[in-house]
């Protein structure tokens, strides 16, 4: 049976490709958030995982405000990053698992969770990102992948209590699949930020640091939650919260914290890394 | 749709912040359908030769004309735009999202990075 070894949570944030792209991690702009992730990767050559589940939100790239689902999910042999339009280069194709995609799709449904099922999905920065943060500079990527967005464009946003359940139902769809593959769950976004309006540069440390305890020791405690509270308390790209309760609600096992790091600035965000182990 | 709820659970009273709700998206289509058409850079070359005549193909209204003309994120915003189409009108003329967080907090950009850098102290 599949098994999900671990959760990561990790920033999505486009200049983060472009400093990987330029080989900027030692800069001292960069050095404080780069040197938090070499745990992570120790951690991931010793389980290899074959599979990892990236959660993340779609900027712009394959959704536009035409049909913008709540919840979407890959079910593609390969996920293509393209142009966004302000740079940032495009990845090679990411390569997917369209039998296990279905699997987690159909389990989903019947877990009353009624996803919309892409089999063509372009895949922006949300998901590159922390692709080539986690997985990069090892010539070709070492896990299939399945992509699973989450609308955090265009309000209503669906709650923080709804992702958590999102995520049980996840770790549930995974776990029932009969193929014998390790799979890491990874929550992209976060944390606090604002990139709109006159409140532009919103960070709050300290509600950061906490939902970096909580999530690890009392989830539930944050999805008591209302999007708006959120975009109150972490400005209003903030509620990217939601995809690390998504992250966290598919780890039903015993959870560990194996590391973890936080740094300001990283372009208008606080960046938040969290490993977590998820035992049977 | 905007719902009109009171109390801590509406962010329309949040100082300086305005959410991208049915009210916003309903009045940004255009707009906002214009930026999202940046991502080729077919369309981006398109727009540069005759700024007018692409937001004209766009439909856009004379509120997000002037917008665009005068690059001014607060007035795109106030139009219906929302931030993450926006960014690809920036990203045309090398706009980072500190060059548009200055210009939004009408802060020069060493400003706004360094109050991004107090946030962690």
């Amino acid at each position: 049976m599949a098994r999900i070894v671990g959760g990561i949570s990790t920033s999505h944030i486009p200049a983060i490709g472009n400093a990987i792209a330029k080989g900027l991690q030692q800069e001292p702009y960069w050095k404080p958030f780069f040197d938090g992730y070499p745990p992570v990767y120790e951690w991931l050559d010793r389980v290899k995982p074959d599979v990892a589940v990236i959660v993340y939100n779609d900027h712009g790239l394959n959704f536009f405000l035409n049909s913008m689902p709540t919840f979407a999910i890959g079910a593609a042999a390969e996920y293509r990053n393209e142009d966004e339009g302000w740079g940032l280069r495009p990845l090679p194709p990411f390569p997917g698992d369209p039998k296990f995609s279905w699997h987690v799709i159909e389990s989903l449904v019947a877990d009353e969770f009624d996803i919309t099922i892409c089999q063509d999905l372009k895949v922006d920065h949300g998901f590159a990102v922390p692709m080539s943060l986690l997985f990069g500079g090892k010539g070709k990527w070492p896990v299939r992948t399945i992509p699973l967005e989450v609308n955090t464009v265009q309000h209503p946003l669906p709650t923080p209590a709804r992702c958590y359940k999102l995520g049980q139902a996840l770790g549930r769809a995974i776990e029932s699949y009969s193929q014998d593959l390790k799979v890491v769950v990874v929550g992209t976004g976060g944390m606090s930020h604002q990139l709109e309006g006159k409140r532009a540069g919103f960070i709050n440390k300290e509600f950061d640091l906490y939902c970096m305890q909580k999530i690890v020791t009392d989830p539930k405690a944050l999805t008591k939650y209302t999007i708006p509270e959120l975009v109150e308390l972490a400005g209003s790209q903030g509620p990217e919260l939601i995809m690390w309760l998504i992250m966290r609600g598919a780890l039903r096992g015993r959870v560990t914290k194996l590391h973890s790091n936080y740094h300001i600035p990283i372009s208008n965000t606080g960046a938040g890394l969290l490993l977590l182990e998820n035992a049977a | 749709m905007r719902l009109d709820q009171k109390g801590p659970f509406d962010a329309h009273d949040i100082p300086g912040t305005t959410l991208f709700d049915g009210t916003q998206a309903m009045k940004g289509y255009a707009l906002n359908h214009m930026c999202w058409s940046f991502n080729a850079e077919a369309n981006r070359q398109d727009f540069l030769r005759d700024p007018e005549a692409y937001c004209t193909k766009f439909g856009l209204n004379e509120a997000q004309k002037e917008a665009i003309r005068t690059k001014n994120v607060l007035a795109m915003l106030e139009a219906g735009g929302n931030i993450y189409y926006l960014a690809k009108f920036a990203g045309i003329f090398g706009l980072s999202v500190q060059d548009i967080g200055a210009q939004q907090t009408g802060m020069s950009v060493d400003e706004f990075k360094a109050r991004l850098v107090a946030a962690g102290e």
